[in-house]
């Protein structure tokens, strides 16, 4: 018989419970039915059983296993030396006390990082290496066999488990007292509220708040993040200048203000421009003034190609074309880059004539039509 | 030694009196645990785990997880005076004024690549082998949820520092979970505490970073080392081995002294390229500023699927009735990989439900034998490996000098191409490779002697291999589709739940159509007997 016939009638077994698709399987299971000199079933080759066991030159050798025990020796020896590197490391780089010159606190970080690493890595390496070698070489290497069992359980004892159930679910009456399985799972199934009403306050209800920004007629546009305002004169065709609200810094909360006031203003010479004919008049003499937050997933859009005028957004490359309204010309972004309408004050600086006409940044489900 | 020995019995009579632990002792140490290296990748995942335990309670002693901003006076020159977050300022004092501050963080960023890395390899070993068939279905579920769990855990770690480059990861977070309909906009404000990037996020981050998702690791990790140990580890179709036996080293001492040690080998080799690899130094990107971004802006390697996943999705939005679906977000960073957890997950009950096999399996499969199978998982890591690559797209057109536009849409088309091209190559060398083993089998092993026969004929020499090779080769089952049955029962009645055994049979017809039966020894016999080659 060969070793696999246990499989086989595990499989034969498991048809009669089973439905008839899987017996199909099964009978093919066995392969091509052959039957050998003695008549019997003969599918498989016998399983050889386990290989002769081969004995290590430390096993027949009493000289190598002493060299071998030497060896785990050095490197358990090792371990002390790379320990001792750790330590010496520690004491010796102090980098705190290179404050004000930056190479020297990088040097000193550096070979502080290189000592104490080395070190950990030696003390901690050669451990395991010298308890790898004393088991592959010097501890026995005899395999062993243990039986395997079948995970279930026999059938009597799957008939106590189901009789020891019974019998409980009998004592609390659970299938006849109807009223108090029934409450009890009405005061079970909302306890879940417990958990999920409080966390209702991590956070304000959105509102509007995504839909406006910081920008508002008159307000200046000041360089980021030097805070300058911007005179229209100042900025050369070709030009590029990353701006923010003038006063944005005293608001309450001005990273989540810059979050979504971030543009970018780019001069264009006048027959590069080609602006969409509702638009006419919201850029400044060829000066353009787009939001900087990719409509994708919200990156600023911080990559500027002089030649074609492309804004490019570094994480996804989206490309929007600033010659004609900041248009997707390539990349995952769906919509163009909102516009901000622009003119003059008195003095001639730059500044918003209203706010963005469009949420900015990545859509959302309550985005509106724009 | 007389005394040694007294002590030891003194200290183990001790506790037995109290725990009654001798007997699990006496079974326990002599446990024998099947060997090979491939068994050796579940360890690193969970030794890594472990570092990252140790090195992460380092660095909670002086991290700060706050957004409240500060004026910088460190040691740092280049960042003197820069308004920052107490989380960007406190990591600067851990990697410059803390000695082995730096070491550390670098610890522990590595073994979280280690991590993930050893629990991507672990996972194709146990898919490619049929680890994860009866009864070990359980290990994998909590396998998935625990790889999942790590891109999260792993997303939060490298957000808190609050530097300008994991800033940017959030922001795309944020981008991310605006795109879900209806929900977005309020799971964004509750996540963040408001608008982008508030002031909440990094402490929250925090909270599940180093207590909410490590102790749900702790528990799922306990179970899943539980239930290898409590339901036996498998074992290759090697002399010996069978379904009904264990055969290996016994835990104490060969296995003690094997995984202990190996513990130490991970960690030490960790340490070791901690010391000369510098990861994430923050220090050079600054501290996190919305209207900023810096250019090649990269994730950490096991984000980078849901990177590429998002840049080559092509520009698709839906806009009706004033309610926007950004499509061109969701289905690659959400929709995708959604897709591919829950494809990964229900995988052991499909192949069940194709094969209709309710027994338990111990003996791994050789991967050739199970071309179907072999091939769905190249299949899938083409697919993600596909994604992976095109989060580099602009690392490519730089090295290379290439326009990123013609490789983004390469990759569109690749995406679609390479994975079942490589589901049909893969499943045609495994049948190949089944083909050579049957010949082996049945003719021997090709020896490169030309031998000349009295009559002229030339043939080839080849070499009868021994009874042991011959069981390896032939020693598994090759499935057949499953059969359909008449569509009525022997007394005319239609049979019932139709359509859905038809569907059965039609998988199992893709999954074992193309087979190739190992010869069986009456096969080999009558070519032995019958002389020919």
């Amino acid at each position: 018989m060969s070793e696999h016939t246990h499989t086989d009638a595990a499989g034969v077994e498991h048809v009669e419970s089973a439905d008839a698709a899987a017996a199909v399987q099964e009978e093919h299971a066995g392969a091509i039915v052959a039957r050998d000199e003695h008549g019997e079933i003969e599918t498989h080759y016998a399983n050889p059983g386990l290989a002769p066991h081969i004995y290590r030159r430390s096993d027949i050798d009493k000289t190598a296993a002493q060299r071998r025990e030497r060896e785990v020796a050095t490197l358990f020896g090792l371990s002390t030396i790379g320990t001792l590197i750790f330590l010496v490391s520690y004491f010796v780089f102090k980098p705190a006390d290179k404050q004000g010159n930056s190479n020297q606190l990088l040097s000193t970080v550096h070979y502080s990082t290189l000592g104490l690493g080395l070190g950990m890595g030696l003390a901690l390496f050669c451990i395991g290496a010298g308890a790898i070698h004393w088991a592959k070489t010097l501890m026995p290497d005899d395999e062993i066999v243990q039986e395997r069992h079948p995970m279930h359980s026999s059938a009597e004892e799957r008939a106590g488990a189901v009789e020891a159930l019974k019998e409980g679910a009998a004592g609390a009456g659970l299938g006849r007292r109807k009223l108090i399985r029934n409450s009890l799972l009405g005061a079970m199934a909302p306890l879940g509220l417990l958990a999920l009403v409080p966390l209702r306050d991590l956070g304000p209800l959105p509102g509007a708040s995504l839909a406006y920004t910081a920008w508002r007629k008159g307000v200046r546009l000041v360089s980021d993040p030097s805070r300058n305002p911007i005179k229209a004169e100042e900025v050369p065709i070709g030009g590029v200048v990353h701006v923010m609200p003038e006063g944005i810094d005293k608001m309450p909360n001005p990273l989540d203000e810059e979050a979504k006031a971030a543009a970018i203003v780019i001069r264009l010479a006048p027959d590069e421009l080609h602006e969409r004919p509702d638009r006419r008049g919201w850029d400044y003499n060829g000066i353009v003034c787009y939001s900087k937050i990719c409509t994708h997933v919200g990156c600023p859009v911080g990559l500027y190609e002089q030649q074609t005028h492309h804004l490019l957004c570094p994480c996804h490359q989206s490309t929007f074309d600033v010659t004609h309204n900041c248009e997707v010309v390539f990349g995952p972004a769906g919509r163009p880059l909102p516009q901000l309408k622009i003119s003059v004050d008195s003095e001639g600086y730059l500044v918003a004539d209203q706010d963005f006409q469009e949420p900015v940044g990545p859509s959302y489900w309550f985005r509106g039509e724009n | 030694m007389a005394m040694l020995e007294k002590a030891a019995a003194q200290v183990g009579g001790t506790i037995d009196d109290r725990f009654g632990a001798a007997g699990w002792i006496k079974k326990t140490a002599r446990k024998v645990f099947p060997d090979h290296w491939s068994f050796m990748l579940g360890e690193i995942a969970l030794y890594s785990f472990i570092i990252l335990l140790l090195t992460g309670t380092f660095l909670t002693l002086w991290f700060q997880p706050s957004q409240s901003e500060v004026v910088y006076h460190g040691a740092y020159t280049p960042l003197q005076g820069l308004k920052m977050s107490q989380a960007y300022e406190s990591t600067l004092r851990i990697s410059f004024d803390v000695r082995g501050g730096l070491i550390m963080r670098q610890i522990h960023h590595w073994a979280a690549l280690i991590f993930v890395s050893a629990m991507v390899v672990h996972l194709c070993r146990i898919f490619f082998t049929g680890a994860f068939r009866k009864p070990r279905e359980t290990n994998w579920i909590i396998g998935t949820i625990l790889l999942t769990l790590a891109l999260i855990e792993g997303l939060a770690g490298y957000s808190l520092p609050d530097d300008l480059l994991s800033g940017t990861g959030l922001r795309i977070t944020e981008g991310v979970l605006l795109s879900l309909p209806l929900v977005g906009t309020y799971l964004s404000y509750f996540l963040f505490g408001g608008q982008f990037p508030g002031d909440d996020l990094i402490a929250r981050l925090y909270t599940a970073h180093v207590l909410l998702i490590p102790g749900i690791f702790l528990a799922l990790i306990t179970v899943h080392v539980m239930l290898v140990w409590y339901q036996k580890h498998t074992q290759y179709p090697l002399p010996g081995r069978t379904e009904k036996n264990a055969v290996g080293y016994p835990f104490f001492p060969v296995y003690t002294a094997k995984a202990g040690g190996f513990f130490f080998i991970t960690f030490g080799v960790t340490a070791l390229l901690s010391s000369v690899a510098t990861i994430n130094p923050i220090w050079l990107f600054g501290p996190y500023k919305p209207g900023e971004v810096s250019d090649g802006t990269q994730p950490d390697w096991y984000m980078g699927f849901l990177e590429g996943s998002l840049r080559m999705m092509p520009p698709w939005e839906i806009r009706a009735w004033g309610y926007t679906v950004p499509m061109n977000v969701l289905v690659p960073a959400l929709i995708v990989p959604g897709f591919m957890f829950t494809a990964l997950g229900l995988y052991p009950f499909i192949e069940r439900w194709v094969t209709g096999d309710d027994r338990e399996h111990h003996i791994l499969d050789r991967p050739r034998n199970v071309p179907t199978r072999t091939g769905l998982g190249v299949l899938a890591i083409s697919f993600w490996l596909i994604l992976l690559a095109g989060g580099a797209n602009d690392l490519f057109a730089i090295t290379f000098h290439l326009s990123i536009n013609s490789i983004t849409r390469a990759f569109q088309v690749l995406i679609i191409v390479i994975p079942p091209i490589s589901y049909v190559v893969t499943k045609r060398i495994c049948l190949g490779l089944q083909r050579r083993d049957r010949e082996k089998v049945l003719h021997g092993r090709e020896t490169g002697i030309i031998q000349r026969l009295p009559d002229g004929e030339m043939i080839e020499v080849h070499e009868p291999i021994s009874d042991t090779e011959k069981w390896m080769l032939t020693q598994h089952l090759s499935r057949r589709p499953l059969e359909l049955e008449p569509d009525t029962d022997d007394n005319g009645i239609p049979r019932r739940r139709l359509l859905l055994s038809k569907a059965r049979a039609r998988v199992s017809r893709f999954y074992f159509e193309d087979r190739v039966e190992p010869p069986t020894p009456a096969e080999v016999r009558e070519i032995e007997t019958s002389g020919h080659h």
